[in-house]
């Protein structure tokens, strides 16, 4: 299932370089001047997902898939972000992530089945996440755009965010995010019902 | 007889029955159930029908020309269309070139995601004259539709009103109102860009038959109205009495589309926003409180010329708030009236269920009441509201249905049936060609080659038969 959806989802990359681009104005590892995929830092790699915004260079996406794998560079533990995803029937799937590494593609990377239909452009809802308390105020706020998607989104919550939105860093060491459960009686035009 | 019976079981044994499921449709809703059974069962072999040689439904005919990004999602559904286990069959009429039960009988399962081509009438007179056209249409016209090419809207004149205060009545208005410069760098059809710019509209008005506080639309596109280029609001102050002291009591969507068009209708802009809205050209509006009464004619009766409207009242508030006529009347000069109060979804075929109330096949959780092996999904399951989310939800829930039911054995799965080799069959007895998926990436191609030449993502080909003509080169 996982080696599945990292083939589909890598596939998937290859149409990703020809599309609308997500901003690096909003993004803070540009504000920080830490992308990793800026001339400097070639040698350490985080995530392809986190710079196939700026790599045209590269093949189809299997391919660098297989040269991450057999990369000869030793993990930097400062690097490490360990992030938990809960999906849809409650199961707990932790992940070591970097830092920089997109929420959305990473669960893509690792099988998790959150949908991504506008591909990280905020013009649609489809990645909602529920972020762990601890964590939820460590986020940058979230931009105009986002919020304004987030209001259509489906089982809204104080701390849903989109996954496509969220970078991670060092301090969100530990961040759980939880996708929304399926609920077999949702209402169609995202209303949530007032308590009763 | 032992050994016959020995051999039988054997064979049975080791026989490999993928299920079969046929879906009828293409749109979103199509395409989020067939992904959710291929990914669930490594067995399940999926056929999806269309009717239009071209894939995606309402991504492709619905969407606005400038929300190109909404449209990424067809990167999505083209994987699954390339998975082999799925096969796409455009061209093929179903209720006409096959019928539901002929896809009964091949297939274990059929799900009904053909969505609402059909739209809601105002039912007022003066509704059939010239200059008056359904959203629906109007979309359909300007996104490339093979059925709306005819449209020929008039745009001869200062004043168009749009009854209905959605999402789509808010991308009609934007499309009349945006500057061609900005549309010309679209997938928009060349005719409709055309007509655009030498349109002489100025000035549009969004009509509901109830309050701000009820308005269909999302903020994302009414905060579009807001940044249009070239044009300014005209929110009147007096529609948001009382709205401030609601506020509060108000889920967080609600609120914040509530403030942002109170701030529209109340502030004083800053004077860089007050020199930009004196430059511009064109004005919009949501009007409130009023329903059409009557479609106002010229006096030889073949075009409209203005809208008498209802004035109305609102009784309770929130979502339930119900419009109550005042008996006062106001008549609004106009030359082109689009009512954006809903599409509708229309029955396929007599021998499946359909509530014509509510416009949708009667179901529980996507299973068709009283038909087994019947599925829908998408609009025709839940009405016709809903963004790309919701119906992603809607048919992976739809699919979650089959699957429970292949796993349960109320769908059989251990027959084996002959699914499109039988179809395939049938429709070539009858003459009917089914476009493939990979004929749809010919005419992709060519598609997005000739809008290069006018810097346009794509230039679309507008009718069945070049789409045809290109599928099969």
């Amino acid at each position: 299932m996982a080696a599945s959806a990292a083939v589909r989802s890598s596939m998937g990359l290859t149409f990703r370089l020809s599309r609308v681009m997500p901003d690096c104005n909003t993004c803070p590892l540009n504000r920080l001047k830490s992308c990793v995929s800026g001339a400097a830092n070639v040698q350490r790699r985080g995530s392809f997902d986190s710079f196939r915004t700026i790599n045209r260079n590269l093949q189809t996406s299997k391919g660098l898939y297989h040269s991450e794998e057999g990369s000869s560079n030793a993990e930097d533990p400062e690097d490490v972000v360990n992030v938990v995803y809960i999906d849809r029937s409650g199961k707990r799937i932790p992940v070591k992530a970097k830092v920089g590494d997109n929420v959305l593609y990473l669960a893509h990377k690792h099988g998790i089945d959150l949908e991504g239909a506008c591909e990280a452009s905020l013009a649609c809802s489809t990645c909602q996440v529920y972020v762990s308390a601890d964590h939820f105020d460590k986020l940058p706020e979230p931009e105009e755009r986002e919020d304004d998607m987030l209001d259509m989104a489906p089982m809204l919550q104080e701390n849903s965010r989109l996954g496509c939105q969220i970078t991670l860093t060092r301090d969100l060491d530990g961040i759980e995010l939880t996708l929304p459960k399926v609920t077999r009686n949702f209402y169609v035009d995202g209303h949530v019902p007032k308590p009763h | 007889l032992k050994v016959y019976m020995l051999l039988r079981n054997l064979s049975s044994a080791f026989s490999i029955c993928s299920p079969k499921v046929c879906i009828v449709g293409s749109g979103p809703a199509g395409f989020y159930t067939a992904q959710h059974l291929i990914k669930a069962r490594q067995d399940v072999e999926v056929d999806i029908y269309e009717r239009l040689p071209v894939p995606f439904g309402l991504v492709r005919f619905g969407v606005a020309p400038d929300h190109p990004e909404v449209k990424n999602v067809i990167n999505t559904f083209t994987l699954t269309a390339r998975n082999s286990r799925c096969s796409f069959y455009g061209n093929v009429n179903v209720g006409k070139d096959v019928s539901i039960e002929e896809l009964q009988q091949a297939y274990h399962a059929v799900v009904l995601s053909y969505g609402a081509e059909g739209n809601r009438r105002m039912g007022v007179p003066g509704e059939d004259l010239a200059g008056v056209y359904s959203a629906k249409d109007f979309v359909g016209w300007y996104n490339g539709l093979p059925s709306c090419q005819e449209l020929s809207p008039d745009l001869n004149c200062e004043t168009a009103v749009i009854l209905g205060q959605g999402n789509v009545a808010l991308d009609v208005a934007r499309i009349l109102l945006a500057p061609t410069d900005i549309l010309k760098k679209t997938d928009i059809t060349q005719p409709a860009l055309e007509a655009l710019v030498q349109s002489q509209v100025r000035r549009v008005l969004i009509v509901g038959r109830r309050g701000p506080m009820q308005v269909a639309c999302t903020i994302k596109e009414f905060r579009e109205m807001v940044n249009l280029p070239d044009t300014r609001p005209e929110m009147m102050a007096d529609d948001f009495e009382g709205v401030k002291e609601a506020l509060k009591d108000l889920p967080r969507p609600r609120k914040r589309l509530t403030e942002l068009m109170m701030k529209t209708a109340l502030e004083i802009p800053s004077e860089k926003e007050q020199e930009r809205q004196s430059k511009a050209s064109r004005v919009w509006a949501f009007r409130f409180l009023r329903s059409p009464i009557e479609i106002l004619a010229n006096p030889d009766n073949s075009r409209t010329v203005g809208i008498r409207l209802a004035v109305n009242r609102l009784e309770g508030s929130g979502d339930g708030a119900r419009a109550v006529p005042t008996g006062e009347v106001e008549d609004v000069t106009c030359g082109l009236l689009i009512s954006s109060i809903g599409y509708k979804s229309l029955p396929i075929d007599p021998s499946v269920p359909f509530d014509s109330h509510k416009a949708i096949v009667p179901n529980n959780m996507g299973r068709v009441q009283h038909t087994a092996g019947l599925y829908c999904s998408g609009w025709l399951k839940t009405g016709p509201t809903g963004v790309i989310a919701t119906t992603m939800n809607n048919s992976f829930d739809t699919a979650r249905s089959v699957v429970e039911d292949m796993e349960s054995g109320t769908v059989d799965v251990s027959a084996a049936r002959p699914g499109s080799q039988s179809i395939s069959g049938l429709l070539e007895e009858r003459g009917v060609k089914p476009v493939t998926f990979s004929n749809w990436e010919k005419i992709d191609s060519l598609e997005m080659s000739r809008g290069e030449a006018s810097g346009k993502p794509r230039e679309k080909l507008l009718t069945v038969e070049e789409m045809l003509q290109v599928a099969r080169k």
